[in-house]
């Protein structure tokens, strides 16, 4: 396979507040290779949103990145000049996010915002970026395009709202899409349909997708490869069928098995006690040592690194030391 | 278990919305038509939909937070909507409701002992001592012992505050909740502490309820019986495994296939609904959904569905099914689940044959009350 698309190195992200400094993100390092769909999921604050903002140099101050390495399609995004980043911003790298009603802006047109995408990074006149952007809007699936252009977004519904997010994120031929909680404000049934086009788009526009979500379910339908994050940690990554079927890291074991299934019912959930960490406190070793059911000592001293457990399958868990891939066996018990 | 506890008849709602030049026009935005349903003693009854489908209007026009435009609640038999403001105070000692965000249900001026004290000290003469230690023990039976009565909301996390707003709606010993999306602000992990803790309350205590929800998976775990919402409408109505292995109202099916499953080896075609949901201000003639429906025929569109009863208490609002057709109303999706999908339908079918007179769901109220 060719060089990733985006790869991220040992990113740290830190947050100085008032309470303290937020270790929102604590050595992350994964790939996005081309045309694929990376997921990225975990449960509230666990560095999701600020990795995704991370790779635009988007994050909100008083967050800073305080050391890693980005590399996007062979450049260093960590050393651009303010103008490089915005040539890539928009154009190379797109990014939709979860309240489509809160980034469209409400005084334009769907037509003004998305012409005005167009024109920022290509040289064409009105009437021809017009006629893109009928295109466009045709591409991700709204009715009758004439009439959209002249709505204003209040008009339309949340999934439509979300549907001229992607056109605008299209517009620019970007090679990445950014989706952060795309579908978490839409009803199951506009959830389908936008992961539909999410799916069909990327065919068509030979897209890579990073998915931020902490809906596993939508994991599991869309993506290729899957990243599990636990504050601010990658815990486990691997193709979404060994991931799914033979995870491997405590916690990724715990999530699953907190979810509600067909067939669960009247029996008690295995939830996983206590709750995650805020963050304001670095905890020492293993992030997940104090929920952990199978903690040992060296869970409390020593941060894991990242073991690989399987072909494409890496685990960051002191359980997976020296073992042999056969030897692993079913331990600690799947589900 | 099978005697009825709460009763909705012919439960109607309409919202009036203001528009145009000074307001003068006005329309109706119809948020519950005609909903019949029953909450039977000790079981948990979930309601699912979409946004805007009127579930929640559905729950509060249940506690008669909202005041219903037709229709009767009977709990224990009393019709509430005759009752005065002064009785209906003594009647929701019995029934309380729980929010889905503990952040704004709950008020942070007010200390935890405060905030579960308030419907004591208003229903009761506890007080001292005694009320401090009431507060506590709601507070340990919601799993939260330690020094926790001085603290404000904001103290806590988001799983913590929800145990907080349960233990503030057990606190006049309800025999009825109605739980409005509980755990959707919460996390996973967290979701599955709370719905483990319902559950068990729900066990210790008898307690009925009724689970608002738009996770189908969440329903599907906590639920004996489902009623499916759309518009403002019960589409289907039957018990757990009956709409996750026997739906019939074509909603229902498209439901349960748009919501993603945990296994990536079952990606899979799903029916994937066309356009969004209609405004309820001007609901489609005849099948509120047949704008949406893969399997739409011509009377649709010109006769309103009631809800009728197909056997074992599986009742659906659907022409196909009224029109008796058994092939077409097959399920997919049991077909597809396999045998525990065969074993749902060939019992369904089996009782289809037993009763060979077909009930409305009205009929139903009728022969039940008699």
């Amino acid at each position: 396979m060719s060089e990733p698309l985006v790869s991220i190195e040992n990113l740290h992200v830190r947050f100085r507040t008032y309470a303290g400094q937020v270790y929102a993100v604590n050595g992350v390092t994964f790939d996005i290779r081309r045309g694929e769909t990376f997921g990225l999921v975990g449960e509230t604050g666990c560095g999701k949103s600020v990795t995704g903002l991370s790779l635009l140099r988007l994050v909100p101050p008083p967050g800073e990145i305080v050391a890693g390495r980005i590399t996007f399609d062979g450049q260093d995004i960590l050393s651009l000049s303010e103008q490089e980043m915005r040539n890539i911003r928009g154009a190379r790298i797109a990014m939709i996010f979860q309240d489509p009603a809160a980034s469209l802006n409400p005084v334009f047109t769907v037509g003004e915002q998305v012409d005005m995408v167009i024109r920022q990074h290509q040289p064409v006149r009105r009437r021809a970026a017009r006629q893109r952007t009928l295109e466009m809007l045709e591409a991700v699936g709204l009715p009758a395009p004439p009439q959209i252009v002249g709505a204003y977004p209040h008009e339309l519904s949340g999934g439509m709202q979300q549907r001229v997010m992607i056109a605008l994120a299209l517009a620019s031929n970007a090679s990445l899409l950014i989706a952060d909680e795309p579908t978490t404000d839409l009803d199951v049934t506009i959830q389908a349909q936008i992961l539909a086009l999410l799916v069909k788009l990327q065919k068509t526009h030979s897209l890579s997708i990073l998915l931020i979500t902490h809906n596993l379910g939508v994991v599991a339908e869309t993506c290729d490869r899957v990243g599990v994050l636990y504050a601010g940690n990658l815990v486990e990554v691997g193709r979404t069928a060994d991931v799914f079927q033979a995870m491997k890291h405590p916690y990724t074991q715990a999530l699953l098995a907190a979810i509600p299934r067909p067939g669960s019912h009247g029996q008690l959930l295995p939830a996983i006690p206590g709750s995650v960490p805020s963050g304001l406190e670095r905890i020492p070793g293993c992030a997940f040592h104090l929920r952990c059911p199978f903690i040992m000592e060296v869970c409390q001293t020593e941060k894991p690194p990242l073991l690989t457990v399987g072909e494409e399958h890496t685990v960051a868990c002191h359980l997976y030391h020296n073992r042999p891939t056969q030897e692993r066996g079913n331990e600690p018990a799947a589900g | 278990m099978s005697q009825p506890l709460v009763e909705a008849r012919g439960l109607t709602r309409y919202f009036a919305q203001r528009g145009g030049l000074f307001l003068r026009r006005s329309q109706y935005v119809h948020a519950l038509e005609r909903v019949n349903l029953t909450v039977r003693q000790g079981e948990t009854l979930g309601v699912v939909g979409e946004s805007g489908c009127g579930k929640t209007t559905l729950g509060r026009c249940i506690l008669r937070l909202i005041e219903p435009t037709a229709g009767e609640v009977l709990f224990e038999g009393v019709n509430l909507l005759t009752l005065s403001r002064q009785e209906m105070r003594q009647r929701r000692r019995n029934m309380q409701m729980v929010f889905q965000s503990p952040y704004s249900s709950l008020d942070p001026r007010f200390s935890v002992l405060n905030l579960i004290a308030e419907p004591i000290v208003t229903h009761t003469d506890l007080k001292g001592k005694a009320l401090m230690a009431r507060v506590e023990e709601l507070l340990a039976r919601v799993g939260m012992e330690g020094d926790y009565l001085y603290r404000y909301p904001h103290e806590f996390s988001g799983g913590q505050l929800q145990r907080i707003a349960v233990a503030r709606s057990l606190a006049l010993n309800p025999r009825f909740l109605v739980l409005d999306e509980p755990t959707s602000a919460l996390d996973v992990s967290v979701q599955a502490q709370i719905l483990n803790l319902l559950q068990q309350l729900q066990r210790e205590l008898g307690l009925t309820y009724l689970f608002i929800s738009h996770d189908l998976s969440v329903v599907q775990h906590i639920s004996n019986r489902i009623a499916v919402m759309y518009l403002g409408r019960v589409v289907e109505l039957s018990t757990t495994d009956g709409i996750f292995y026997g739906a019939h109202h074509p909603y229902t099916e498209a439901l349960l296939s748009s919501t993603p499953v945990l296994d990536p080896a079952l990606r899979r075609e799903r029916i994937i609904l066309e356009g969004s949901v209609p405004s309820p201000a001007n609901p489609p003639s005849g099948c509120r959904f047949h704008p949406r429906c893969p399997k739409v025929m011509s009377i649709c569109s010109q006769v309103e569905p009631e809800l009728e009863d197909i056997g074992g208490g599986h009742l659906v609002a659907c022409h196909l099914v009224s029109g008796g057709n058994i092939e077409t109303i097959l399920s997919p999706r049991a077909k597809r689940s396999g045998a525990k999908g065969l074993l749902a339908t060939s019992v369904r079918d089996s009782s289809l044959h037993s009763v060979p007179l077909r009930m409305t769901s009205s009929c139903l109220v009728e022969s039940r009350r008699t």
